[in-house]
């Protein structure tokens, strides 16, 4: 069953014919060109599609295109300001919050979601947040410290990302 | 000295490459879509070993939208030979080990699940894989074998019918008489048998490969998630019968290897080959359930270790016997691993004078065991770790000092191993008292009295390592039965105003040598940063280079780098030299500039680039015109990159729930080059050196052969609250043989973590006399063992 | 994934009139559905969308009880404020269900319909005492649950809302299977005026209730009054991560963390 589905692609308006079973995810990638977004499972665990549909993080693994019709798609090559990252991009930059990079268009719709919803994070909150997110470079290390950065810049904070590496610090204390 | 005047090594320069990854515009294999592609689904076996008694493919070929589908007998009528292995590994009585054919397609037979059965090839993806279930394949399911130890028992599963007793080689290092003789001698002798648990690599991008046939050109693209263009076209060319001239081998970005991209794999061949005959593009990417069945695992050894002590508790011999499992066939690189990157380590960093080991490698019907991340060092590393901690136990010495008394001394180096090894440097003592220190060793007992009053049982654990990496020069590796050459070239060429692309043919999939070599060479012609393009993973484009692993890059890649640099630097001093009217002799090069010394007469690189391009004032009869050089750097050595890493963990015992509280990691990478890329790196090898001993374990049923671990929802992949924050800290010695000193850092953590949290747990559990876990240590395994050494079990 | 026929209902009576496909299955959040579509593991004719239903989704207060609407998402519960204040512990199961992205999808009405055996809704819905509305009637909680992905609705019956009474006291522990983050064992201890329910998900093949602790803890509500109630392993599930001997102890380190947890 073909079918035509508009939605709205990181403020643009879009509009392609898909399959009952054509994912978000195969829509974004194949039919739109946005690679940016991946799939690294099957089984909608590792995060690596996740994108934010009207504002929320969702597994585009996991949703239809179908089920998308109407709706606003955030996916990571619509997060930076024109040429400007972001700053929770830039934080994951400075951090060394990515190796192959596979996992990391994922990793910073998520963390955007958790500042969405939690403005000042602790580690744990944010290490509780990455549960649906896999990286199997970082160690997830610089990643944690990535978030707290980003999201301290987010708010305007820039002694945030000390916090973060107090944390490190004192961990063996 | 870069051109800003502040060295560019050893500063934590961002990442060139994170752009592109931050804003998706990064391009990974399933990333690339060519004109006209069509879409490859590959029909695997369901069952571990079963005979094929017909093949049925007419439902599939009528079905809609399917170009073409290919089993193996039509891969073997076309001359397709089998995928190669890399190594020869020769018994202990001289026979060359037992390489069964393996083939790309299956004719007759199917050795695990998840072996390739056919392939089908279709206007879409999902017509594919609608029409590879109307392939009609009948099986007759035969009993399977895939548990290593029990390969090897009388009357076992045969998997191979040339291979009698599963075995494919019977292995041996060292001298077995100076051991017995320790033994003979010594005032104890600790033993213990261990399993080093079965893991699947879970490079978070799965594998993926386009292959393109070029009708004008006769030419064959292939773009695939490689560590290794180079070698993939090799040994492709052999596998299809295509020149190397007409086979392009394209490794674009690549989400995470750890050792699974080295191999050629099946897919690779299958996609290329299939272009040709379609001639169309093809195109297949894993899903991860196709991963787990079909990248190469790693590890899964079962040993006995034997250490002998003598009455100062200084270790007078080690004796090894270990089963490693090869899979059902035999991968690129799996047969050195459990040898000649295992057995040669089994000294670590101690002066222990005997060291006998010996390896029967055997067969299974599973899916084929090769390299990952550490490579049969972290299996060499874990069982002399755990056999200090048992003697340290037993003998009732504290192990960090036990460790201490049997250190090669830092005045010890070169220090020649017993198991064929030469350490060029190291300083034992003081990484371990930097991570003692770093852990709060000296304060531990407290921590645990504290974890005791709530509950819960705490244990800390030191584990130090050796790895020989920076693999591997070619002549040592091919007296050892390497079929390959493991040098490292480059390409360092200067352009006419003065901006430098350097082609390596190492490989970055993560690693960040867009910036590191950037480093290296902005240093060395003391240009800017962004004046160079670090080049990468095409076949057309670099020289021919062996690529990523056993942490190479730098040590090999690096310095054939640096050699090339070394080159341009003396011919531009030829050209500076005429330029300025001065003797060769009486120019120095510094800061991107050729003076003349003791004058302030100076031109620099750009000018001499400029003329060498622009050669009307050029020493013709001396040189050629241009500034590019090519070099090959071999090695004249491993490298040896040592550490100690401490554990330190709690167990809830009511549920055998362990909670990893803090990790130290004190580590020896010699020179280094960019601490923020080395500290990731080393949080990496952590995270799956953990990940190992705590939840990763690959699981067969040992009746059907069936994988139980084929998805997340049942391999335990880490996550981030499985972790604390590290604690890092590097000693440095420098690699005295290599021109940077480096040593390499991509697998220490996953060689040097399991250990360490195997003797945490042990630390642990050992008020209640346990001895020994095995990985991973699971909550209920966990629980089992405290509750089997608290009481005697009542009854059920 | 086989190809379908994809509907969005546009009521209630709709989708329960494109039931009569018997091959046809409803979509909520999708999250244990799509998967499983993915694997290939069933092959629905169409897909009936409940998402565009308005009056499936909310939290309301009826009287001392909550009603959450079938396609109300678990962050929502997670997050409501009516949720967090009358019965907190049913917030902080929705809170711990998969991950933040599957949260943001996943319903309750999809998780109770699916009854999975590790999913953490079945265990708040019987601990609760709960009450579930359809499209056709009223069904107790207790009644709800009928065995593995079985549940007593019948064809074409489609689940609206749950209504949770008010409770004295209640919390859930969840001991969660390293690799899928499901509930290996997750038990949830309800306190009310007219006694204790002890809910188990995970352990065996669908909730249930272990009367043995629900009396103990009606005289005492004390951990260490359930300490020596061990339930029988016989039906309890068995797998690489966890026997059935495991599990059956989970479920009394569970229950009297959970316990504690209510005082």
């Amino acid at each position: 069953m073909q079918t035509t589905v508009s939605l709205t692609v990181n403020g643009k308006p879009a509009s392609a014919t898909v399959e009952g079973r054509t994912l978000l995810v195969q829509l974004l990638r194949e039919q739109l060109g946005l690679t940016g977004t991946h799939v690294g499972c099957d089984t909608s665990q590792c995060g690596a599609c996740v994108v934010h549909v009207d504002g929320e993080a969702v597994k585009s693994c996991t949703l239809l295109a179908v089920q998308a019709q109407g709706r606003n798609i955030l996916t990571i090559e619509g997060v930076a300001n024109g040429d400007t990252l972001h700053p929770m991009q830039e934080a994951f930059r400075n951090n060394h919050a990515l190796q192959c990079g596979f996992c990391t268009p994922g990793m910073v719709m998520s963390a955007l979601d958790l500042v969405k919803n939690n403005a000042d994070p602790t580690e744990r909150e944010i290490r509780e947040y990455l549960e649906g997110n896999l990286c199997r470079c970082t160690g997830y290390h610089n990643i944690v410290l990535a978030i707290a950065a980003g999201a301290a810049a987010m708010r305007g904070d820039t002694a945030g990302s000390v916090k973060a590496e107090g944390a490190a610090a004192s961990a063996a204390e | 000295m870069s051109a800003t005047g502040t060295p560019a090594i050893g500063m934590p320069i961002r990442r060139r490459e994170d752009y592109r990854f931050l804003t998706g515009q990064g391009t990974y294999t399933d990333d690339i879509n060519r004109p006209g592609q069509v879409y490859a689904s590959i029909l695997r076996s369901p069952h571990a070993s079963a005979r094929i008694t017909g093949i049925d493919t007419s439902a599939a070929a009528g079905a809609p939208g399917v170009v073409a589908v290919f089993t193996g007998k039509d891969m073997a009528a076309d001359g397709v030979g089998g995928l190669p292995c890399g190594w020869l590994i020769n018994s202990k009585d001289g026979s060359p080990m037992i390489e069964p054919t393996h083939p790309v397609l299956v004719t007759d037979r199917v050795r695990h699940v998840g072996d390739h059965v056919a392939v089908v090839i279709a206007e879409s993806l999902g017509q594919a894989r609608d029409a590879s279930e109307l392939i009609a394949v009948d099986y007759a399911v035969e009993p399977a074998i895939v548990d290593p130890a029990a390969a090897l028992l009388p009357g076992a599963t045969q998997v191979w019918d040339e291979a009698p007793g599963n075995i494919c080689y019977d292995w041996q290092l060292g001298d077995l008489a100076p051991v017995e003789a320790a033994m003979a001698k010594a005032a104890r002798i600790v033993k213990l048998d261990l399993v080093n648990n079965r893991l699947v690599p879970n490079a978070m991008e799965p594998r993926a490969a386009v292959g393109e046939f070029n009708r004008a050109t006769g030419e064959y693209s292939l773009y695939t998630t490689s560590q290794n263009p180079h070698v993939i076209r090799l040994l492709m060319s052999g596998v299809l019968h295509i020149q190397e001239t007409r086979l392009r081998v394209v490794a674009p970005d690549v989400g995470g290897g750890f050792g699974s991209k080295i191999y050629h794999y099946a897919e690779e061949a299958i996609v290329t080959w299939a272009a040709g005959k379609v001639r169309k593009p093809v195109k297949w990417t894993a899903d991860r359930s196709e991963s787990f069945m079909s990248d190469a695992h790693g590890r899964d050894h079962v040993t006995h270790v034997e250490l002998a002590l003598d009455a100062d508790a200084r270790f007078t011999g080690l004796k090894v016997s270990t089963i490693a499992n090869m899979g059902a066939y035999l991968s690129t690189f799996a047969t050195c691993i459990p040898t000649y990157l295992y057995g040669t380590l089994l000294a670590g960093t101690y002066t222990t004078p005997a060291i006998y080991v010996e390896t029967k490698a055997v067969f299974t019907h599973t899916v084929p065991v090769d390299a990952y991340r550490g490579a049969g060092r972290p299996e060499a590393t874990f069982l002399l770790e755990r056999i200090v901690d048992v003697a340290a136990d037993e003998l009732g010495i504290d192990p960090a000092e036990l460790r201490r008394r049997n250190f090669i001394p830092s005045t010890g180096f070169p220090y020649q191993t017993p198991v064929a090894l030469q350490y060029d440097s190291g300083d034992y003592h003081t990484t371990l008292e930097m991570a003692l220190q770093a852990a709060g060793y000296a304060g531990f007992e407290a921590r645990r009295q504290e974890a005791a009053r709530r509950g819960k049982l705490r244990g800390i654990g030191i584990a130090t390592y050796i790895e020989a990496c920076g693999i591997a020069p070619s002549a040592v590796v091919g007296s050892l039965g390497a079929r390959a050459g493991l040098f490292e070239s480059a390409v360092v060429r200067v352009h006419p105003t003065g901006g430098v692309t350097v082609l390596t043919g190492s490989h970055a999939h993560g690693q960040g040598h867009e910036t590191t070599f950037a480093q290296l060479v902005a240093d060395g012609l003391g240009i800017p940063i962004e004046a160079i393009e670090i080049v990468h993973g095409d076949t057309n484009k670099i020289p021919y280079g062996m690529g990523t692993y056993g942490s190479r890059s730098l040590a090999v890649g690096g310095s054939a780098i640096i050699k090339a640099m070394d080159k341009v630097i003396a011919k531009g001093r030829k050209i500076a030299a005429h330029l300025m009217e001065a003797a060769e002799a009486d120019v120095e090069f510094k800061d991107g500039a050729f003076t003349v010394a003791g004058t302030d007469r100076s031109t620099t690189l750009a000018e001499v680039a400029l003329t060498a391009y622009v050669p009307h004032n050029f020493p013709h009869e001396e040189l050629e015109p241009g500034l590019d050089e090519t070099a090959f750097y071999d090695p004249k050595n491993f490298t040896y990159p040592s550490g100690a890493h401490i554990a330190e963990i709690e167990i809830d015992p009511d549920t055998g729930h362990l909670t990893v509280v803090n990790f130290t990691a004190a580590d020896d990478f010699g020179r280094i080059i960019n601490p923020m890329i080395v500290a990731g790196q080393v949080h990496g090898g952590l995270a799956q050196g953990i990940g190992q001993a705590v939840l990763e374990g690959c699981v067969y049923d040992k009746e059907t052969g069936q994988l139980l671990t084929g998805s997340y929802n049942d391999y335990a992949m880490p996550r981030a609250a499985d972790f604390p924050n590290f604690v890092l800290s590097t000693n440095t010695t420098l690699c005295t043989h290599n021109p940077l000193g480096v040593k390499g850092c991509g697998e220490a953590g996953a060689i040097g973590a399991p250990a360490a949290i195997a003797n945490a747990i042990v630390d642990a559990l050992k008020g209640l006399g346990v001895r020994h876990v095995e990985m991973p240590a699971t909550p209920e395994k966990l629980w089992r063992v405290i509750n089997e050494h608290k009481a005697p079990r009542a009854a059920a | 994934m086989y190809e379908f026929e994809y509907h969005t209902a546009t009521s209630l009576d709709d989708a329960a009139g494109r039931l009569a496909d018997e091959d046809a299955k409803l979509v909520a959040g999708g999250m244990t559905l799509i998967p499983t579509l993915k694997q290939r593991l069933a092959k629905p004719t169409q897909l009936i969308d409940l998402g565009k239903i308005a009056s499936l989704k909310g939290i309301t207060e009826e009287g001392d009880a909550v009603v959450v609407g079938a396609m109300t998402r678990h962050v929502d519960v997670s997050r409501s404020e009516i949720v967090r204040r009358v019965i907190p512990s049913l917030a902080e199961l929705a809170g711990m269900i998969g991950d933040p992205a599957v949260r943001n999808r996943g319903t309750i009405g999809g998780s109770i319909s699916n009854n999975d055996p590790a999913a953490d809704y079945p265990g708040a819905v019987v601990a609760l005492n709960a009450t579930v509305r359809t499209s056709k009637r009223e069904i107790a909680g207790d009644d709800f649950f009928t065995g593995l992905f079985e549940t007593a609705l019948e064809p074409g019956e489609i689940v609206t809302a749950v209504k949770f009474p008010r409770i004295q006291a209640a919390n859930y522990q969840k001991f969660r299977n390293p690799a899928s983050r499901y509930a290996i064992v997750g038990v949830y201890v309800a306190r009310t005026g007219s006694g204790v329910r002890v809910a188990v998900t995970g352990a065996g093949a669908f909730v249930f209730r272990v009367p043995e602790m629900e009396a103990a803890l009606a005289k005492s509500f004390k951990p260490d009054a359930i300490q020596d109630i061990v339930i029988p392993q016989d039906d309890l599930n068995s797998d690489i991560h966890a026997s059935a001997e495991y599990r059956a102890h989970l479920v009394n380190v569970m229950a009297r963390r959970a316990v504690a947890a209510c005082a």
